[in-house]
């Protein structure tokens, strides 16, 4: 429902000009049905993770002393979950499309293979986010303030609500080269086949290291507040 | 009724307020997260000059018009849509024993003082596009108008909402569809819809009279789908109308009513 209104916003836009990001009209109406499957495989409006819940009640401490690590253990779990959504939650969107507008498909297998391997990358990066957030309960107690803020910071520049390129000037390279841009501009590039596969893949790669490597730390860091707090 | 409605609504702002950090911080993440429609409709016109045939300031005249009513019913009238909670929980019965209407009492279940920044957010929108403008003031006194109308409208809708969810019982993702989605419907002219889409908002779920038909008038424009130029002024008939729908629907749904029993 909201992705057909979205559509009917890029397919204005791109009659008033033509061929705006190197993309067609077709080529905008596709991306707003990818994108669209995007969001409850990579849970793109927050939460997803049970960890705040947990950090509140205290479970959180059984998690910690259980001999897999947290991170590890939560990044299964997701990835677990975001293939199912994939498939329940992804699907549908591109059919209502298809059927409404049309869309077009990645050409041939290297393009498929490429879009696989960058949205597997984009699920990652995104729990590196999710992940990240999540922590930061055990600081700041109450989680709803940071869930806002990651909703709006992801929402916006992961190109969920338009593509990043349309964004007026210095705007643009910004947001081209933040994690965000990893989650949704750039596997729908690789979708449509108008981006470098291999530096794509490596940038999402990079982010995705990025915010693992992050998480990691912070994983050490709760152990330590949790031990502070008496378990 | 406004004053019972202004105590439980005062109830539950106190209550918010004894976290003043959490409550400060929700209002001003309210506003921004309104003002994210806002940022992809300047984006949107940062690519181009006009919208089929809509300028930036007028789209922004829609937009502000839509949502001052919808903000505005989403923090007086939106609570109600946890009714289907309730009914699931069997607590519905409790709102039923107190001597208040139930549907009063449910539009302040747990009243969010907070979205008053959405609110905020929307009228500085609608603020500045009317002094953006400069428009005719022998046409802008259907403004007011169309806000008022805004808000019966949306508020019947989530009445009808409510309503449908003594009979769904667990759908409030269907509804929403009709309440958010008609709220993200009506923040663009609705001539970039296809006509089948604007057709059914006009002539079956008034949502064509929220901001569109009344805003072209305002905006002194001829319909671009070329409906006659009485249709512009009848938006309180519409409402009205959904209205009375609305609270049939209600008084059908809480007559119906089975209790879980506990």
């Amino acid at each position: 429902m909201f992705g057909i209104l979205r559509a009917y916003i890029l397919i204005a836009l791109w009659q008033a000009r033509p061929g705006l990001a190197g993309y067609d009209i077709t080529d905008a109406i596709t991306y707003c049905f990818v994108t669209q499957a995007f969001i409850a495989p990579m849970q793109l409006f927050g939460g997803g993770l049970g960890i705040p819940e947990r950090i509140r009640s205290g479970d959180i401490a059984l998690d910690l002393v259980r001999p897999a690590p947290l991170q590890a253990w939560t990044l299964a779990e997701d990835v677990g979950r975001a293939a199912y959504l994939f498939l329940a939650r992804g699907i549908p969107p591109m059919l209502v499309g298809a059927a409404v507008f049309g869309v077009v498909l990645p050409g041939g297998p290297g393009q498929w293979a490429a879009f696989l391997t960058g949205f597997a990358l984009a699920i990652v990066v995104s729990f590196g986010w999710r992940y990240l957030i999540a922590l930061s309960v055990c600081w700041l107690v109450d989680d709803r303030g940071v869930a806002v803020l990651s909703m709006v910071l992801t929402t916006f520049f992961s190109g969920m609500m338009v593509p990043l390129h349309i964004f007026p000037g210095w705007l643009a390279d910004v947001a081209r080269s933040l994690p965000w841009a990893a989650m949704v501009q750039l596997p729908t590039d690789l979708y449509l086949g108008k981006a470098p596969v291999m530096e794509t893949l490596a940038f999402q790669a990079f982010w995705a290291a990025v915010l693992l490597g992050l998480g990691a730390l912070g994983t050490r860091a709760i152990r330590h507040k949790v031990v502070i707090q008496g378990g | 009724m406004v004053s019972t409605y202004a105590r439980l609504a005062w109830t539950w702002t106190r209550a918010a307020a004894a976290y003043p950090g959490s409550f400060v911080l929700m209002i001003v993440l309210g506003f921004v997260t309104t003002a994210l429609d806002v940022a992809v409709i300047l984006v949107v016109f940062a690519n181009t000059t006009t919208l089929v045939g809509f300028s930036r300031d007028e789209v922004l005249f829609l937009y502000g018009a839509a949502s001052v009513s919808f903000a505005i019913c989403d923090m007086f009238v939106s609570n109600i849509d946890r009714v289907s909670q309730h009914i699931k929980a069997g607590t519905l019965d409790t709102f039923l024993i107190r001597p208040v209407s139930a549907w009063l009492q449910l539009c302040a279940d747990r009243f969010n003082a907070n979205r008053i920044g959405r609110v905020l957010q929307a009228v500085l929108v609608l603020g500045y596009a009317v002094a953006a403008l400069e428009l005719d003031w022998r046409r802008a006194w259907i403004i007011p108008v169309m806000v008022i109308t805004g808000i019966v409208i949306f508020a019947a809708l989530w009445t009808l909402a409510g309503a449908a969810q003594f009979v769904l019982t667990d759908a409030p993702e269907l509804v929403n569809a009709f309440t958010y989605g008609g709220h993200q419907l009506t923040q663009y002219p609705l001539s970039i819809y296809a006509r089948d889409l604007v057709r059914s908002v006009t002539y079956v779920l008034p949502l064509a009279f929220v901001n569109w038909q009344p805003g072209l008038y305002a905006l002194g424009r001829d319909d671009p789908l070329g409906t006659p130029e009485f249709m512009r002024f009848l938006g309180p008939a519409a409402a009205l109308a959904l209205a009375l729908a609305a609270a049939l629907a209600w008084r059908q749904g809480i007559r119906h009513y089975r209790s879980t029993g506990s």
